[in-house]
């Protein structure tokens, strides 16, 4: 689960909402809304300002920020790379191989040379990294916004078995069906501040 | 040293002739450098003879205080350029003082030592001995710093998204910043471990060969110059460490963020 309350970012907030254990939230919104900087602070990425942050029973203020962002894990919408094989990655990779058919990925992928990978890959390669700390909160930035429509159901699947095992999601899309599909709720952030969508 | 051949100015102008050539080369082939061949040649002169007029006069009232207000102003002007190479800077005060604070704590803490210690002057300040060291050892830790500094500004806007995927994988600020640093430290000490590598073999140092010229032992000329060059290395290594670590600090938080909003933004090429 994830509490957020009054949380404050240049023209965002203060902002609260509640995401429970499994449940997936979608954020919604017209480009340069904010939905990014929205997901950077609570990952605590910028400076902000917030009276609470609550993961579970993780309370922001309370602990360093490297131990916030494992357990609550941010996709930005940029993939970065630092090292020049894909395995170099990833703290694990030969356990982490065998998920990578869940993304629609050779088990091989580890062995690929970063330079060569195109955007979808990344994203998809950067999921499975942002796995592997089993975080109990996912912060997503478009995590299909690159991929075809047979692969993004793919990586809903995935995220749909991240539910099961109650992680939360909160996702930021610009694909209309797609809260349809994985969120129970969606919440349009409009001029900073955040309104819940009734179907 | 009696063997000390003092030059006459006639040898000067001698000297200087080959400058005509070049300049008359230049014309010829329509290189355009001339101008920027004879001011370089006229700003030289009157420098070094400035340089010179002060030099013979503080070496002669020999007060302490003038040594080190010529050291602070030397200081001063070295951290100056430090700013100027860099195509990003840290914002406000830390831009020029970071730099300058770095390069003046381990031109002068090592300076100090060399003086103290080693060389053994009296009194220890000595402006004939003192002021030479610490603008060797100030120029060449202010060459490597500048490009340490350079190097980590510009790599860590341009690794920008690898060092946050880092941040966000939850490593803490050094973790992350650690292959810019990494390279930021080998582009300031290189230099140096090149220079001290060639010396000897591809050239001589230009301290060493002054002396060999006004008549010392070239023993005694290379334990000189093996002194200044340590010196110099230990310096440099200091200075860039300070300046690198310095701008780590700042150009993140306790929170383990990238704070690239304390970075000025590129200055623009001037093609």
């Amino acid at each position: 689960m994830l509490h957020v309350t009054n949380l404050r970012r240049l023209m965002i907030g203060p902002v609260s909402f509640r995401l429970e254990d499994g449940e997936c939230v979608a954020i919604t919104g017209p480009s340069g809304c904010g939905k990014s900087v929205l997901l950077r602070a609570i990952a605590d990425l910028d400076p902000n300002e917030a009276d609470n942050l609550l993961a579970g029973k993780i309370s922001r203020a309370e602990v360093p920020a490297t131990r916030w962002r494992k357990h609550v894990a941010m996709l930005p919408a940029d993939s970065g790379w630092w090292q020049d094989r894909v395995g170099a990655h990833f703290h694990d990779p030969d356990k982490t191989a065998h998920q990578l058919p869940l993304v629609d990925l050779p088990e091989n992928a580890m062995e690929w040379q970063v330079s060569r990978l195109s955007t979808g890959e990344k994203h998809r390669l950067a999921l499975l990294r942002c796995l592997e700390n089993e975080p109990s909160v996912l912060l997503l930035d478009e995590p299909t916004a690159a991929l075809d429509h047979e692969t993004t159901l793919k990586v809903e699947t995935l995220l749909k078995q991240q539910l099961v095992k109650g992680v939360s999601i909160l996702i930021v899309t610009h694909d209309i069906n797609q809260p349809k599909r994985i969120a129970n709720r969606i919440l349009r952030l409009h001029s900073g501040k955040l309104a819940e969508i009734t179907a | 040293m009696n063997d000390y051949i003092a030059l006459t100015y006639f040898d000067l102008m001698l000297a200087a002739s080959f400058l005509l050539i070049n300049g008359a080369l230049s014309m010829g082939l329509k290189l355009g450098l001339e101008r920027k061949l004879a001011i370089a040649a006229v700003r030289m002169t009157v420098q070094l003879v400035l340089v010179g007029l002060l030099l013979k006069s503080l070496f002669s009232i020999l007060s302490p205080w003038l040594t080190l207000l010529v050291a602070i102003a030397m200081g001063m002007f070295a951290g100056r350029e430090i700013w100027a190479r860099q195509n990003r800077r840290l914002r406000g005060i830390w831009g020029f003082g970071l730099g300058t604070g770095a390069m003046s704590f381990a031109g002068a803490s090592v300076t100090l030592i060399a003086l103290v210690t080693m060389i053994g002057s009296e009194p220890w300040w000595t402006p004939r001995f003192a002021l030479p060291m610490f603008g060797m050892i100030l120029g060449n830790a202010m060459t490597g710093i500048s490009l340490a500094q350079d190097s980590l500004h510009t790599s860590v806007v341009r690794e920008c998204t690898a060092i946050e995927a880092k941040i966000l994988l939850g490593a803490d600020r050094w973790q992350a910043l650690f292959p810019v640093v990494r390279q930021a430290l080998r582009s300031g000490f290189i230099p140096t471990i090149n220079g001290m590598a060639a010396t000897g073999i591809v050239f001589l140092p230009g301290m060493m060969t002054g002396q060999i010229l006004s008549g010392v032992d070239p023993n005694e000329a290379v334990k000189y110059q093996l002194l200044i060059t340590f010196l110099i290395a230990g310096a440099t290594g200091l200075g860039v460490l300070l300046a690198t670590f310095g701008s780590v600090w700042r150009l993140s938080d306790d929170r383990h963020r990238l704070r690239l909003d304390r970075l000025s933004k590129a200055k623009e090429d001037d093609g």
